[in-house]
């Protein structure tokens, strides 16, 4: 869990140390959520695999960083993880033409669980984690009273700087604008001369290297280990609903709201029900409002569920 | 309606193969694993009807197992003895609907009786089935699936973080089923045979009504339904009434071959509740051909057999995980889809005549 240096001050303080440790997690779940939309827009389908992501991240990093220094760890897991990404679109989903829905949800669980049987046969169930990037475990930094880790300002920094970049992506260069543009009308796309296929492989290369790079920036707090994808994947996916598929922006705020809703669960349920907490808001959300929360119904009656 | 009956009769006939088969090669302990399967086989054909015939996918169906499971173990183990003075308690024990026994340590043990408890997890399936199928079932594609392995997830954690039902390690203890005078659901090595084939049949006979199920009206309202929901509104067919019911019998299926399981393993754990082992009934059911009962049937006897002997070993998962890819990728419709028994007899019985005819 969080390395929360509890203070013993009054009870504003904890408000703020739970404030902080849910805006971590949240920065998270948002990572795994822009994962998701970043495929969803690109295709249509959600990608259960995309909590295997974060874990191969956070897995490979650890094992590279046995002999290669923090950041070239950090890089080459991330690019094993892209690999990998480029591998499954190549190998299972290019070549199918129009598929159902349902063939795809079924396809990428069964990736989910190849996935997983791989890292299970290579790592083994022991628990891991990288260092942390600065400082130490017991370290922590003192904002006004409240303790943070550093490695929280890590995740959070890398969070954002993750956001921004992606969102520079699809707005300022040639390659992102071809992707949104075969998002918004794939024929369209294609009249215009855009390899749409090529798009595809590359939406599921930077959904990989988003994963990968929040794996390995929260190990350290989090740990990893060879089923650590799965509950990622589901409170990504909550929060992708949450903010309304497909949009990024919307997924960064309702991360933070499960963030710090889960955050503060603690305070009411015991920790061992922690996980129900996203899922009944999942399940909430599902059947009261799919089109998500900032999400218009209108637009979400016109995709294919 | 003579091939229908003529299948059940071949399948019997299977059963009664398999268990000489076993005696006469003096591998009789076979049967545990394959009386297992039967459970699960009634857990698969509930599935299949819901996945195939009424189009809608579950991932948490082993939620609904475990809620069966967890019910009947939780009150044929839990002591009532303390409250044995009362006048309550009294009157349930003289109707029968609370049973007595000697625990290990030679007190007295007085729990629900398990037909009892038995009712009581299949009316709490029926309530959460219906609970969460209403709104579950407005879903569609990938929010049908997320929400029901939501469901599966959250059921999977409650024994986990509920001391009550033994968190990791589950709840042991369980005696035998008395289902009818003289007929007992129990794991005793004694009672293996008569065990087989008490599950065979109850696997039989669930097939028997899923089957008559099918033939009828139900059954082409849900065909309708599952080829165009709403073309089949349209006709008249109340489409969400025939989900949410289909939903439901399923759960019951899959409820009722917890409780069977629990009380013929002595046990459950929180493992019978995992999102794998409902992805791994998914798979079975792919791969038997969606809307196939027979395939799916079949399928699950072969797949848990070799699962539960260990024939996967360490690769269990990685197994299910590869047919289910596999299946989807080369095959949607199933592996044995509906017609290719037909089509295989057609090819069959074409060839003899065409060298009949010069």
């Amino acid at each position: 869990m969080l390395p929360i240096v509890w203070g013993k001050e009054p009870k504003l303080e904890f408000f703020f140390q739970y404030l902080v440790a849910g805006i971590t997690y949240g920065t998270i779940y948002a990572i795994v959520a822009i994962g998701f939309n970043i495929i969803y827009n690109a295709t249509g389908i959600i990608n259960f695999a995309q909590g295997e992501f974060v874990m191969l991240g956070g897995m490979t990093a650890v094992t590279l960083n046995q002999f290669l220094p923090l950041p070239l760890a950090i890089l080459g897991a991330v690019v094993i993880t892209m690999i990998v990404g480029a591998v499954i679109e190549i190998v299972f989903i290019r070549w199918l033409h129009k598929p159902s829905v349902l063939r795809m949800v079924i396809i990428t669980i069964g990736i989910s669980i190849l996935i997983r049987e791989t890292a299970l046969h290579i790592w083994g169930e022991s628990v891991r984690a990288l260092p942390y990037f600065t400082g130490s475990s017991t370290s922590s930094i003192n904002l006004g009273g409240v303790y943070i880790s550093s490695q929280i300002l890590w995740v959070v920094g890398v969070g954002a700087l993750a956001v921004a970049a992606l969102s520079g992506f699809f707005n300022l260069t040639m390659l992102g604008r071809q992707m949104r543009a075969c998002s918004a009308n794939r024929d369209a796309a294609r009249l215009c001369g855009i390899d749409a296929g090529n798009m595809v492989t590359l939406s599921f290369v930077l959904s990989a290297a988003i994963g990968a790079i929040g794996g390995a920036v929260v190990c350290p707090i989090t740990y990893v280990q060879y089923d650590s994808g799965t509950p990622l994947a589901i409170k990504g996916f909550t929060v992708a609903i949450l903010g309304g598929l497909g949009n990024s922006t919307a997924a960064v705020g309702a991360g933070m709201i499960l963030g710090i809703l889960e955050s503060f669960s603690i305070w009411v349920l015991p920790t061992a029900y922690k996980e129900a907490i996203s899922i009944a808001i999942l399940l909430l959300i599902l059947f009261v409002k799919p089109s998500g929360l900032f999400g218009s119904a209108e637009a979400a009656r016109l995709k294919e569920f | 309606m003579a091939r229908r009956y003529s299948m059940v009769a071949a399948f019997a006939g299977l059963i009664v193969a398999i268990q000489l088969a076993t005696h006469f090669m003096d591998a009789s302990y076979h049967l545990t694993q394959l009386t297992m399967t039967a459970y699960y086989s009634l857990l698969i054909i509930g599935l299949c009807m819901l996945i195939g015939y009424a189009g809608q996918i579950s991932l948490g169906h082993a939620g609904f197992f475990a809620i069966g499971g967890y019910v009947s173990a939780f009150l044929t183990t839990h002591n009532l003895s303390s409250y044995k003075g009362g006048a309550f308690a009294s009157f349930l024990k003289k109707s029968g609907a609370l049973v007595g026994r000697p625990d290990i340590y030679g007190g007295e043990l007085l729990t629900v009786h398990p037909l009892l408890a038995c009712v009581a997890a299949i009316l709490l399936t029926v309530l959460i089935a219906y609970l969460i199928g209403g709104p579950v079932l407005k879903l569609k594609g990938h929010y049908l699936a997320m929400a029901t392995l939501g469901f599966g997830i959250i059921i999977y954690r409650i024994p986990l973080g509920t001391t009550f039902l033994g968190a990791a390690d589950g709840i042991s203890d369980v005696p035998g089923f008395p289902l009818a005078p003289g007929v007992v659901i129990s794991g005793a090595s004694s009672l293996r045979v008569p065990n087989y084939y008490l599950a065979w049949g109850l696997v039989i006979l669930g097939m028997a009504l899923l089957l008559n199920l099918v033939q009828s009206r139900v059954g082409r309202a849900l065909a309708a339904l599952h080829g165009a929901e709403d073309a089949a509104g349209a006709m008249g067919i109340p489409t969400a009434r025939y989900k949410l019911n289909t939903f439901v019998l399923s759960a019951v299926f899959a409820s009722l071959a917890g409780v069977f399981l629990t009380h013929y393993n002595g046990g459950i754990g929180p493992s019978e509740a995992s999102v794998m082992k409902s992805v791994r009934y998914v798979a079975i059911v792919a791969i038997g051909g969606m809307a196939n009962l027979w395939g799916a049937l079949l399928m699950s006897l072969v797949l848990n057999y070799l699962s539960l002997r260990g024939y996967f070993g360490t690769y269990d998962d990685t197994v299910f995980g590869a047919i289910l890819i596999l299946i989807m990728l080369f095959a949607p419709d199933g592996l044995l889809r509906r017609h290719l028994f037909t089509d295989l007899k057609r090819l069959v019985s074409r060839e003899p005549a065409d060298e009949e005819a010069p």
